[in-house]
Parts: structure tokens; sequence; C-alpha cells
């Protein structure tokens, strides 16, 4: 009999909260975290609206020397990790420090540090690049610094997959625990790249909305004036707990880890293929993965990141798998309220499923005024969170490269 | 301010050390709990604040406070 593993903890930052519970509470008012871009001057980019942390106080996190050296990625990542094992009841893994690791997931890695440093170079010469800026800008540091201050001295890894980076992270975690190689990871995805080397590459391919009068209404995923998505940073960190562990040490249990699917679409550089054939053959592996049917799924969050391609065709992949269930399952887009967070999106939107099989609530997709024609007979939870029981919820990645990535939790029963 | 004062300055910044632990004699390594890139950016920092190079080989010779305070006035810096 296969292991089982459940979620004993969360640490999220995000757009719309520092926390897990005032991210999630936002969430449920319908709040929006999308404002104008304040990181870096961007008068002359098209682009001039995020989704940026708000209030976020790295010194509670690291002191005056960790913050001067390392890229924002990795602070957020040790502020999450902080934050998700003192939510888990967790100081350090010292006891069992061989048994657990972490896995965090990155599309891009330390891209600030990267610019500083071009920029050094170009102005000194290479004498004049800082010893740290190679550790501060590779993308599998966030899990290394996790695991050093920790003590996580199992697997260890950073899943790179564009826009799936977080969903693989957890996904990953989920198969290392449950075949055994660990019994505890803290896995998840992290980015910071609202940098003019990010929004600017972003802006060249027409992906991101130039709603910039509008930040707060212009994330609308499936809304006939769909016009790209909104960048945003954060990153999101869940315990992942072997179940005899985690009921042994008298963990609290959110939720466990039903299913995982990956699949390629090995079709397009950035596009997903007419139909998205791969995203569909993704949720039908997660499903079989949890030995479940589509009807025992009460709420998908989707991908939906407001692009016009992604939303026409993930609904489209999603009705060919979820059949005659598809009018009853609540789908919504929480990248309406937090943006797009990049390789921390499926982590905190895996999080979010988690909270809404906990609580009983689906979250809304915002400033959906005007569906497009061909999402009707959907429940998109437009404008408004609902309260309804969530046995088992369904969360969608789809990264360029055509790196898919589906998770499903479901209610824990003993 | 010293030269004495301006180098514990920037170290203690650097290094994220206090005052008292800034004495001549300390080394980086064994008594600073700097590790070799710490040193690597200290000396960057050195040598933007005192308008100066110091090669990897002199580099390699610096251990205690005294001795950066020691190679700054072999440069000629005061």
């Amino acid at each position: 009999m296969k292991r089982r593993v459940v979620v004993t903890g969360i640490g999220a930052l995000t757009p719309v909260g520092n926390t897990i519970q005032e991210s999630w509470a936002a969430l449920c008012e319908g709040k929006s975290g999308i404002g104008p871009l304040t990181k870096f001057d961007c008068a002359v980019f098209e682009t001039r609206i995020a989704g940026e942390l708000k209030g976020f106080d790295p010194l509670r996190h690291v002191n005056k020397k960790e913050l001067r050296r390392y890229d924002d990625f990795i602070i957020y990542s040790l502020a999450a990790a902080d934050l998700a094992m003192e939510d888990a009841g967790l100081s350090t893994a010292e006891k069992d420090g061989q048994r657990a690791g972490v896995i965090i997931g990155s599309a891009i890695g330390g891209l600030t540090t990267m610019e500083k440093a071009k920029e050094n170079i170009m102005a000194g010469g290479p004498r004049k690049m800082s010893p740290f800026d190679i550790p501060a800008a590779l993308a599998n540091l966030a899990a290394g610094h996790v695991s050093i201050r920790y003590g996580l001295k199992g697997p260890i890894h950073c899943p790179v997959a564009a826009c799936a980076s977080g969903t693989y992270g957890v996904g990953d975690a989920f198969r290392i625990v449950r075949e055994g190689y660990a019994d505890i990871m803290v896995a998840g995805g992290v980015d910071a790249a609202i940098t003019p080397l990010g929004v600017g590459g972003f802006n060249a391919m027409r992906a991101l909305s130039r709603r910039n009068d509008e930040p707060q209404r212009a994330s609308r995923p499936f809304d006939r004036d769909r016009d790209g998505f909104v960048m945003a940073e954060g990153c999101t960190l869940l315990v992942l707990e072997e179940m005899s562990r985690a009921l042994e040490r008298g963990a609290r249990i959110y939720a466990e880890v039903a299913g995982y699917g990956v699949t390629s679409d090995a079709f397009h550089m950035a596009a997903p293929p007419p139909g998205h054939e791969g995203a569909s053959r993704c949720m039908a592996a997660a499903l079989a993965d949890a030995a479940m049917e589509p009807s025992e799924v009460d709420y998908v969050n989707a991908h939906g990141t407001s692009t016009p391609l992604n939303d026409t065709y993930e609904i489209q992949a999603l009705r060919r798998v979820f059949g005659d269930a598809i009018g009853r399952v609540s789908i919504s887009s929480t990248k309406s309220m937090t943006g797009h967070m990049l390789g921390a999106a499926g982590a905190a939107e895996a999080a979010f499923c988690v909270m809404a099989i906990t609580d009983g609530v689906v979250p809304p997709t915002i400033n959906l005024d005007h569906p497009d024609d061909e999402f009707s007979g959907l429940d998109l939870v437009p404008h408004r969170s609902r309260r309804r029981e969530v046995r088992a919820a369904m969360t969608n990645t789809f990264g360029f490269g055509g790196a898919n990535a589906v998770l499903i939790f479901k209610r824990f029963e003993e | 301010m010293t030269l004495e004062e301006k180098v514990i300055e920037i170290i203690m910044e650097q290094l994220g050390v206090t005052k008292e632990e800034c004495r001549p004699e300390a080394a980086f390594i064994d008594d600073l709990g700097a590790d070799s890139l710490d040193l690597v950016e200290l000396i960057m920092e050195m040598e933007e604040n005192f308008g100066i190079q110091i090669s990897d080989d002199e580099l390699e010779k610096i251990r205690t406070i005294q001795d950066v305070i020691d190679f700054l006035r072999s440069k000629g810096v005061e």
C-alpha cells in the first residue's frame, strides 16, 4: 500500500497578503493585489502595473548582511519557509534532517542580481563583480538556503518549468514522500522577476496586460476583454508530511495530497496547441494518480492567466476531461486577484486549493464582467467567493516550453 | 576619522560584527566568522573606499584586521 502524504504547514507571501491566512482572507473578499509598478522606474515600458508584495519586512527573516547579498527570490523563500515551518509546528528538522528535504521551483532565479552584476561589469570590469553574484542568481539557491537554515539533509531540488515550476515543486516532493525517499518535504515555488528584463521580456512577447489606467481590473481571466497576464511576485511553500508521522506528532492536517500529473505539449516554445490536448492529458493523469473520477472534484483553480489563448484552450481541455461533470464543478482563477507569480503561482494556487477544502469556500474570479460566449454553462465563480463543500480540488499550471503540471488535493480522512 | 576607525567601520558593515569584536588582532575567518567569499567582498569594499588595488597574492597574506591596516599604510593610505 502506498504511503499517504498530508499538508501540515503553509507559508505564503503573495500580492494580497504576507501569510496564507491574510492572502486567503483577501481572496475570499475578492480583493485585488495589483497596483502601479514601483520596483523600478518603468516610465518607458508598455506595462506599468504589477502584483508586488506589500509591507513585507525582510529583516524579520534575514539580517542586514544577508539582505545585501541575497536576491529577493532567496529572501522570499527563507521568509516563506519560516512561516511554513512555524505553521507546521516544526522548529527545525535536526533530528530527522536526513529524512527531510526541500524543493523550491523558480522560473527565473535571481534576475535582479544578474542585471546589477551586468551593470557593474560594464562600468568597472570583471573585478567589480561580487563573489556573491553567482550564488545569488542561481535558482536552486532558494532551496539551498532553506536547507541550511533548517538542517534539511535529504532530497533537494529546483524544478525550472516556467509558470509550472511551483506545481512541479509540490508534486515532485509529494512523490518523494509517497515513494519513501523522505518523510517531510518543504516544497513550493518562488519568483521575484518584476525587473526591467522580466517586464521588458514578457512585454516583447506581447504577453502582459497594458491596462495601466485600471490596475485592479487588468487581470480578468475568462473575460472577453482580457488582454494578457499581470506579472506578480511571491513565494509559497507547503510542508508535506508522511501521514503516520504527522498523526504521531499530533500535527494539524490541512488536507491530503491526492494526485499529481505532468505532461508535455511538444508543440511550441510558448503557445499551447489548440484545444490544449497536453493539458487534458495532464488532468487525466492527475485524476488517475488520485484514483478519482472528475465528478469527485468540486473545485478547479484554473491556470487562468487572462491571456486570450490560455483561457480558451484551458476551458476546452477541462470540458474534454470533465465531460458531463463540468456543470457542477466550480472553476476560478485567483490570478484575477494575485496576478501571475510565475514560478510561485502553482504553489500558491495549490495552497488556495487546500484552503478551499479546509474552509468550504471557493474563491472568485474577479473582473469577470463579460464572460466569453465560449465559456457558457460553467460556474466560473464571478466576482464573489461562495460557500460550498469542497471534497477535492484540482490546480492547473501550464508553463512555457509546454510544461504542464496538475495537482489534486482532497479532504483528509484517516 | 582615523584609518583604523574607517577600516573597522567597513568591517562592521560588511561582516555584521560589533565594534568590540574588531580588535586589531582579530582574525577574519577564526574570530569574525568570515569565509573566503566574505573576505573577497571585504577587500573589494576596501579597494572602493581607499582607491587602491589588492592582488590575490596580497589577499592571501591578510588574516587579521591589523594586517589590513598595515597593508593599506604600505600602499600609502593614511
